[in-house]
């Protein structure tokens, strides 16, 4: 059982002995239990140099790049997954990222916060100010998260954009669904899990 | 000088010269009947010989990478930053083997040993000798040494280049490939850098054509203004900035042509420094090497179907402030490696020296170093037990 619980869902996604490209791949945790348990090959992006350090360590081959300046050193097709676990709301360009993560990929799969969730609302509704918790522990001028979306948002750029969602699970904070989070996902959810495809 | 061996040095270390009968063809077509290959190691090689790390050196250095040769010496050798006990490159765990390549001037046959066809020192005549070539002559060495698969070979620069051409060479006889602020070729900034040094050198009235030895003399001013020109294209602007600023010698300008700013003090001090040590048809030579080397020549250009024979496990390591081997350089040669379908790890260093960075105790890239060295280290071990089980099944 690993730290992180939607690393568990995604697993489940991923076929064995597949090509994976992890964005922001952290520390590389997914990729190495890729690797132990579908034997999967793959790369993981990563811009922080404590994380890129731990990646090394962990065995997993990280590449030191900026997803904010596109994937263009990789080929069309190249992937059979790509991956974006809890980075879409701190990038420049969100809807560009995901136009090269499916060009580049056959399918992606995409985490997120949900800005729509019933504390998020309830904060900003009654305090009049941007949610800090500590779940989301930033003050407005100094966070990383510079796009924060709800699965509603989300939802329409994956119209517009005509991508085909595969499936897609809501969960709450400890990444478990529940009957709240089917019966009102964008309400109740903390944390959306998409796998796209075009 | 050292009055005591610093903590974490290899301490005094002796260089040893293999002698090679076997003739070596060369890529521009002579032989060399027989040769010498002057090595320094550190640490020791496991019982089955596992923990071979080779040290493949860039333009002006040669087999002394780490410790002293006596208690005389002002500097260690030029990566002891990187090896030694408890440093990235562990001589705790790793035999390190660190050799002066074909061609050179310290020890190993080049254009200052003597011509065994004539007597007389080689000179000019000493034959063009490439990135293959050192790599072929190193196999040989890795023959002698009994060492039939390195755990790692790791360059910066020029050495980077021997990295990779051992990777594409020698698929089978290393396991991971290091390859430090280096390129898959040179651009034509940097051929025509080397050309200026050159020109340089063979303009000197000393050169005589390539015969100085002969005629005892050296073309130290040639030789120092080719060193002059590469110093310039090794640090950055800011690291220049930084450390000379227009500062000057003297308190006025004297309006004429004497030393003025310490920038030139410092160029001219490197320069004559180099020149008396280093080898004037040596740096024609590895110069020309630099130019020469670009394996996706071989395969239309195509530096992933060139790398596609490999099998290493690949780590790139670059400087953002490097001009002379840029990032780019870097990202060409790890794109390739991801078309081809190969274990690469990246990291693009910040830091403010230039291309010299890669010889300096910068934190992230010494931890960075170490961890993959580590990883190095663990699959060593792995490939000591498959040994192991290998034999226990035969």
């Amino acid at each position: 059982m690993s730290r992180r619980n939607d690393f568990d869902i995604i697993r489940q996604w991923i076929k064995p002995k597949s090509r994976v490209l992890d964005l922001a791949c952290g520390d590389g945790e997914l990729l190495r239990s890729l690797k132990q348990e579908k034997q999967v090959k793959g790369y993981g992006l990563e811009i922080n140099p404590q994380n890129i350090e731990r990646c090394i360590v962990n065995g997993i081959n990280v590449l030191e790049q900026d997803i904010d300046r596109g994937l263009g050193n990789f080929r069309d097709g190249s992937f059979d997954t790509v991956v974006m676990t809890q980075a879409l709301q701190v990038l420049r360009h969100p809807h560009l990222v995901m136009d090269e993560m499916l060009r580049v990929g056959r399918e992606c799969i995409v985490t997120f916060p949900n800005f729509g969730h019933w504390r998020c609302r309830w904060y900003l509704s009654t305090r009049g100010k941007m949610p800090v918790s500590k779940f989301m522990p930033y003050t407005w001028y100094d966070t990383p998260n510079i796009h924060f979306c709800t699965f509603r948002d989300f939802e329409e750029l994956c119209r517009q954009k005509q991508f085909t969602v595969i499936e897609r699970l809501v969960v709450d904070n400890a990444h478990k669904g529940g009957w709240k989070t089917r019966l009102l996902p964008n309400l109740m959810g903390e944390i959306a899990i998409y796998h796209l495809t075009r | 000088m050292p009055e005591v061996i610093p903590a974490h040095s290899v301490g005094l270390v002796t260089p040893q010269t293999f002698h090679f009968d076997e003739p070596l063809e060369l890529s521009c077509g002579q032989t060399l009947s027989e040769f010498d290959l002057v090595i320094e190691t550190y640490g020791s090689l496991n019982e089955n010989q596992t923990n071979a790390v080779l040290i493949c050196h860039a333009l002006s250095g040669h087999h002394h990478a780490a410790g002293y040769h006596s208690m005389d010496d002002r500097k260690p050798g030029w990566w002891d930053n990187c090896i030694g006990p408890g440093k990235p490159i562990d001589t705790n765990r790793f035999f390190v083997v660190s050799l002066n390549n074909l061609g050179g001037c310290h020890g190993s046959t080049g254009p200052v040993s003597i011509n065994p066809k004539t007597g007389k020192p080689y000179g000019p005549d000493f034959p063009m000798v490439t990135v293959e070539d050192w790599v072929h002559s190193q196999a040989r060495l890795s023959d002698r040494l009994g060492i039939q698969c390195w755990a790692a070979i790791v360059g910066g620069s020029l050495g980077g280049m021997q990295v990779l051409q051992w990777s594409m060479a020698y698929p089978e006889r290393l396991q991971h490939a290091v390859v430090i602020a280096s390129a898959s070729k040179l651009s034509a900034q940097n051929i025509a850098f080397n050309e200026v040094a050159r020109q340089a050198i063979m303009s000197d009235e000393q050169f005589c054509e390539g015969r100085y030895l002969e005629k005892d003399t050296i073309p130290r001013s040639g030789l120092g203004l080719a060193r002059m020109v590469g110093h310039i294209t090794y640090l950055s602007d800011d690291a220049m900035g930084a450390k000379f600023g227009r500062e000057l010698k003297n308190d006025t300008f004297s309006f004429d042509y004497d030393v003025q700013f310490q920038i030139e003090s410092y160029l001219r001090y490197q320069g004559e420094n180099f020149s008396g040590h280093f080898d004037a048809n040596t740096y024609l030579l590895m110069t020309r090497a630099l130019d020469y080397f670009d394996p996706a020549s071989q395969h239309n250009d195509d530096l992933a179907k060139a790398l596609s024979v490999a099998k290493a496990k690949f780590m790139l390591v670059s400087f953002t402030t490097d001009w002379r081997f840029a990032p780019e350089r870097s990202r060409e040669i790890v794109d390739a490696l991801l078309e081809a379908d190969k274990e690469v790890s990246y990291l693009e260093i910040d830091a403010p020296q230039g291309h010299d960075a890669f010889l300096m105790e910068i934190p992230r890239y010494m931890q960075a170093l170490a961890a993959y060295l580590d990883r190095v280290a663990d699959d060593c071990s792995v490939s000591d037990s498959s040994n192991q089980n290998r034999e226990g099944q035969a």
